[in-house]
Order: structure tokens, then sequence, then C-alpha cells
């Protein structure tokens, strides 16, 4: 009597795809938003110091990158291992620094330009002779507002 | 569809980062004119608090030897708020501040001077506690009078607490403390 007869084979049925794109699409948009494109390859080594009083950098538009450290390996042969300044993608001297401030200004708007930011990423290890260079060139440029770079730590 | 879409996820992997932008933010001094020199030396020797680190990263508050960073804090706000009025430390001048009325705000400066030689670490670690000495200045000061931390204050209060306490670390001229490894 096999009225109720089962129907169809028992075997588990494979897991649908259907909302795979939706999933996809969501992470996608989450890394669009909280991202931000990278913008020059770091030719020198840097770890940052930490720093518990460490605190964000409010317009990220608005900041000059300026990379202070000894050469990453591949370039030792080349530069030495001395502390060297890096401005965009080149290693450069601290009389370059005018210049580089100066084409930093010019993309800005107008109304900008007196909250640009220099962000110092410099090595820890570095020693505060060139530091200093740097600090006085940025003076002359009148390139004042400047930021430690630091790694945020917890107070111990 | 999904094809695409990993596509450029793994193409936003690649080429963003994601690390949020941290660090010490700094107000460099002006340089100087020629007619303005000779001002800025007659600052008062009680107003005056050298925080000095040499070349072999050994830092000296006012005369005092430091071993350990941290004592700079109480050293640095033992000389801003100068609570007993002492002679030696801070002067203070009462001054008018818009909405809050008067307020005895201390003259003194903080000049934090390094060697060629000082190791960028030792700085920051110094810096990070001249931040934070003041910091707690204006915490206090905020509690005290507004019953809420700094931070959490809203802009026109927290102006007058930054004319209240201000922040008067100054990265001074360029100087080399030890005089040993000067002109190298």
């Amino acid at each position: 009597m096999a009225k109720f007869k089962k129907k169809g084979n028992n075997d588990t049925p494979g897991i649908s795809t259907a909302s795979l794109p939706d999933i996809v699409f969501m992470i996608l948009m989450f890394f669009m938003v909280s991202t931000s494109m990278r913008q020059t390859d770091i030719l020198v080594k840097v770890t940052l110091p930490e720093a518990t009083e460490a605190a964000k950098l409010e317009r990220k538009d608005l900041a000059s990158y300026i990379y202070i450290g000894a050469p990453s390996k591949q370039y030792q042969a080349q530069f030495g291992t001395e502390a060297r300044i890096q401005l965009n993608d080149s290693f450069k001297s601290v009389d370059d620094i005018r210049d580089f401030i100066a084409s930093e200004r010019e993309s800005l708007s107008e109304a900008d330009r007196t909250f640009m930011t220099t962000s110092l990423k410099i090595d820890e290890d570095t020693r505060m002779g060139i530091v200093t260079d740097v600090k006085q060139e940025l003076r002359r440029c009148s390139a004042l507002k400047i930021m430690y770079a630091a790694r945020k730590t917890e107070k111990k | 569809m999904a094809d695409i879409s990993f596509l450029m996820l793994i193409f936003f992997l690649m080429v963003t980062t994601m690390d949020a932008e941290t660090g010490l933010a700094r107000r460099l001094p002006p340089i100087p004119d020629a007619s303005q020199k000779v001002e800025d030396i007659k600052v008062n020797r009680r107003n005056l608090l050298n925080v000095k680190i040499n070349s072999r990263d050994a830092i000296f508050a006012g005369e005092q030897y430091i071993s350990d960073v941290d004592q700079i804090e109480d050293i640095v706000i033992d000389f801003l708020t100068n609570p007993t009025n002492s002679e030696r430390l801070s002067a203070k001048k009462v001054k008018n501040i818009e909405g809050f009325g008067d307020y005895p705000v201390s003259e003194g400066v903080i000049s934090l001077q390094n060697d060629r030689a000082t190791s960028y670490s030792t700085y920051i670690k110094v810096q990070n506690v001249l931040v934070r000495a003041i910091t707690r200045i204006r915490d206090d000061f905020s509690i005290q009078n507004f019953g809420k931390t700094y931070a959490d204050l809203d802009e026109d209060h927290q102006k007058i607490v930054r004319l209240a306490i201000p922040n008067t670390v100054s990265e001074s001229e360029p100087k080399d403390v030890s005089k040993s490894s000067r002109r190298r």
C-alpha cells in the first residue's frame, strides 16, 4: 500500500549560492567605505613609536607625509643604512622639502591651506639630528602644523 | 555576478589600507623675525621649565636627573599649577576669559631641548608625557568647573579650558645639550 511514497532521492541538497553575490557585495561595500587608497610605496623602514596620548588625524585629505628611517633591505646597497627622508616615491634630501611642501600646498584649495598638516612618520630608531633639520625646514616653509605619527597604546 | 564582485573585493583588499592615522599633533613656532629676537629671551627664569634629553637619552627636568619618564608628568603638573604658590615655580597672571571670568593663568613655559644624537623614541616618550600632563591639568580643571572631562566638553567650553590652561610646550630652537657632540 504505497500511498505515501517518498518522492525524489534522499541526498542532502547543495547550499544555495543565490545569495552569494549579495554577501560579497556587502563585504565589498564595507571595504570601500572603511579603507583608503594606499598612496605611496614606503621605501624606508618605519616602525612608529608608541604613545598613549596619540590622537586621531582629523582631516586625512589635508595631510602630507614625510617618512624618515633607514632604507629598507633592497635599497640599502644603493642608499646605505643611514636614516633617509622619503617624500612621495623617492629618497630626497632636506632641501627638497621646500618644493614638496609648496606642491602639496598648491594641490589644496585656498580655504584648506591653513589647515594643512604634515605628518612625520619617523622610525623610532632614528636620531633626532635629521628630525631637527626637517622641523627647521618646515618652519622656514611655514608649514607649522605637524603631527608626530605614533601608534596609540593603552596606558600601562 | 559573484565572480565579478569577488574580483572587486580582492582588488580593494590589495590596494587600500585601513590603519587610522594617529599621532601627537604639535604646532611649530614660526621663524622669529630679526626684530623679534630680543623679546623672547626675556622669559622670567621661574617661568621656564627646561626639559633636556642628551645624546645618551638621559633626561633632565629643571636641574633634576629623571630616571623614569613618567616622573616628568608630576613635575610638569606641579610646575604649571603651582598649588602652593611657590616662588620657584611658575607665576600666575589673572586673565579675563570670555564666558568664564577671571582665572589665574600660569605663565610657565616648558622648553624641550634635545641633542642631535637623541633617539626619536625617547623624544616621543617625553613629548607624550608632556601632552599627558597638560591633558591631566585640563581634565582636572574641566571636572572642577564643568563636571566633565575635557574630551567630553563641547567646543565653547573646550575653548575656555584651552585659554585657562594653554599648551605651552615650546619646540625650542635646536640647541645641542651636550657639548661633546657639537659639530658632528
